[in-house]
């Protein structure tokens, strides 16, 4: 079966990090492969600056990649002309990390979910306002409250709004960008959830970006792990967090604060001085890692 | 030279008496309409010397404002209307702004989430910890300069002598955490107040901040009063723990009693939807939000969103019911002395 995401060989190399200096080129994402297949939730973990929101984007080609090739669905999103990357945005959208500034503060919010419909020409006007009402109800608001602006909404709230938004033109992939890590503690497992329901709904594929190691373990079926913009590891759940086989891995893992009092394991240290890139090699049927 | 272990205070001997003992505390803010509400409301709690007391809240819950109510730090629309902070002799909602900077920085220190809040952008961090060593004439010129390595030394930045010319931003967030702890430590204070110290960091730097916390802790003989929303932080510092919930505290137990027999409703549900082992399963949410100031219920401010309502329980605020000697719930059906769950 064709997964329905192929990333191969991504790279993004940031010409000049500096502000006031030119520096040489930064390699972002480094020579990253991993497929998705229907249905899954793939798992992209990483401290801040491994790489993973910038992959993220680079697959949606929010940001053009340097190099490489994606595939979505067998079809080469990179070779895409401008108006048939338009056409084909609808099937793979993204919902961003903080539900305060991704939400057009001006728009009220049955406009800011029913705005992909319009930009993509999508049925009559009426057409639009019932569907815009069933989204709502899918994500758990009520339709009433479309004539409302975000500030008027709590965080996962906002959060369910940019999911509808996300959701409107019925993609098949979605790239969910720390999609609860600005939420409170109680407020992400609702959102966790619907997350789930929908993707059960709707057979929905998941790219999920995330840092809450916890989180990603609960819900991802497999899981690619991130580091100064290489992917150093890939596997299951349980390869990634039982048997983890790459010592940024196990020091990322060991790191974890454990929930029971008393109970802390042993800090692994990283030598992050002595990482040089590797690449990945298959150690068990499906388990990658760059050692 | 003196080495960072002998600046550490000498170890007190073990007193009954708390080093902070804060009763009744209650802070309102003004609402639009000439109304004031209580975010912090007949808030009692103590830390002993040498203790760890993690105070654990969501978003609105109150924890923020109760630490700055302690160190009188609330400003309008804010007001503090009650309360005694009996801190080393004193009751400081009593002290005059003068006396009170005596006690802020001096004999208490704070670390926050983004020390970039406490660290002033235009000074070297040396500077910093110098001016603070100058201030409160603990040492000058040469002798606050070799004090001011030290401490850098002691929070384990490397190569301290050079990094004290550095500036805020020349350090990435991690070391910028432990400059931050090296000037709250700086003039060796006897209660370190820490809100969300870890809380914009990457776990293994997080993990290396906590594990220097708890060395600092030993080394200085602090007492820590932990803010934070991560239950995982408090499972691995706090020895004591307090949840905040609508401004109040819902619960208060020993660290091991709180999560063994979780007594609150609420704290049930906090632990309840953390993510565990079992895979590919949905999550235990609690449902509702926590409401805005201003909007709490009379009564438990948890009853609109608890499964086990009923009618009392919005009628009047539940006391605080002793399930064990170490360990208070504000939950109508928690019964005296059952040691556990309502």
């Amino acid at each position: 079966m064709t997964p329905l995401v192929n990333v191969q060989r991504l790279v993004k190399q940031f010409a000049h990090g500096g502000l006031w200096r030119a520096r040489a080129g930064v390699r972002a994402v480094d020579d990253v492969s991993f497929a998705i297949t229907r249905g899954e939730t793939f798992g992209l973990v990483g401290e801040s600056g491994s790489g993973k929101t910038t992959t993220g984007r680079c697959i949606l080609r929010l940001i053009e990649p340097t190099s490489g090739r994606v595939e979505f669905d067998g079809r080469d999103v990179l070779a895409l002309g401008a108006s048939e990357l338009r056409a084909a945005r609808r099937h793979f959208q993204i919902v961003f990390q903080d539900p305060y500034s991704s939400l057009n503060p001006r728009m009220r919010v049955g406009d800011i979910v029913e705005e992909p419909l319009v930009i993509h020409r999508q049925g009559t006007r009426a057409d639009r306002t019932a569907r815009v009402a069933e989204l709502f109800e899918l994500v758990g608001l009520s339709r009433d409250q479309r004539r409302q602006y975000p500030h008027e909404f709590s965080g996962g709230q906002r959060q369910r709004i940019g999911l509808a938004r996300a959701l409107a033109l019925n993609p098949s992939f979605v790239v969910l960008d720390e999609p609860v890590s600005a939420l409170d503690v109680s407020v992400q497992a609702q959102v966790v959830n619907l997350l789930l329901d929908l993707q059960q709904k709707l057979g929905l594929t998941y790219l999920f970006i995330a840092h809450d190691l916890r989180l990603v373990r609960q819900i991802c079926g497999r899981i690619g792990v991130m580091y100064r913009g290489r992917l150093v590891e890939v596997g299951t759940a349980a390869d990634v967090f039982e048997r983890a086989a790459h010592p940024y891995t196990r020091a990322l893992l060991s790191a974890i604060p454990r929930l029971s009092p008393g109970a802390r394991l042993e800090r692994i240290p990283f030598d992050a001085a002595g990482f040089t890139p590797q690449p990945l090699k298959e150690h068990a049927p499906g388990h990658f890692a760059a050692v | 030279m003196r080495s960072a272990q002998s600046l550490a205070s000498t170890v007190t001997a073990p007193s009954s008496e708390p080093l902070l003992d804060v009763s009744g505390l209650t802070t309102v803010f003004a609402l639009a309409g000439g109304r004031e509400a209580a975010a912090v409301n007949n808030v009692s709690f103590t830390v002993g010397r040498g203790e760890t007391l993690g105070l654990v809240g969501e978003s609105g819950s109150g924890k923020s404002v109760t630490a700055l109510s302690l160190i009188r730090l609330i400003q309008p629309p804010g007001r503090m209307t009650g309360g005694r902070i009996l801190f080393e002799g004193q009751d400081l909602a009593r002290l005059d702004e003068r006396a009170m900077r005596r006690v802020r920085g001096r004999r208490i220190g704070f670390v926050f989430q983004e020390p970039m809040i406490a660290l002033n952008p235009v000074y070297t961090i040396g500077f910093q910890i110098r001016e603070t060593l100058e201030v409160h004439g603990l040492a000058t010129g040469a002798a606050a300069r070799r004090r001011a390595i030290e401490l850098l030394e002691a929070v384990r930045v490397p190569d301290p002598a050079r990094r004290a010319d550095d500036y805020p931003h020349q350090l990435s967030g991690g070391l910028r955490q432990r400059a931050m702890i090296a000037l709250a430590l700086t003039a060796e204070p006897s209660l370190v107040i820490a809100d969300e110290p870890t809380t914009a960091l990457d776990v293994t730097v997080q993990a290396e901040i906590l594990d220097l916390l708890r060395d600092m802790r030993r080394q200085f003989s602090l007492s820590l009063l932990l803010i934070t929303h991560d239950l995982g932080v408090v499972a691995e510092m706090a020895d004591r723990v307090a949840v905040m919930y609508g401004g109040r505290i819902v619960e208060q137990a020993a660290t091991t009693s709180l999560f063994a027999n979780p007594g609150h409703p609420y704290t049930q549900g906090l632990l309840a939807c953390l993510p565990e082992r079992a895979a590919g399963g949905r999550l235990t949410a609690i449902p509702g939000t926590v409401p805005p100031l201003g909007q709490w219920p009379a009564g438990c401010a948890f009853a609109p969103r608890c499964a086990h309502r009923e009618p009392r329980c919005e009628a009047a605020v539940p006391g605080l019911t002793a399930v064990s000697a170490t360990h208070d719930v504000r939950c109508v059906l928690a019964v005296a002395g059952a040691g556990g769950t309502p």
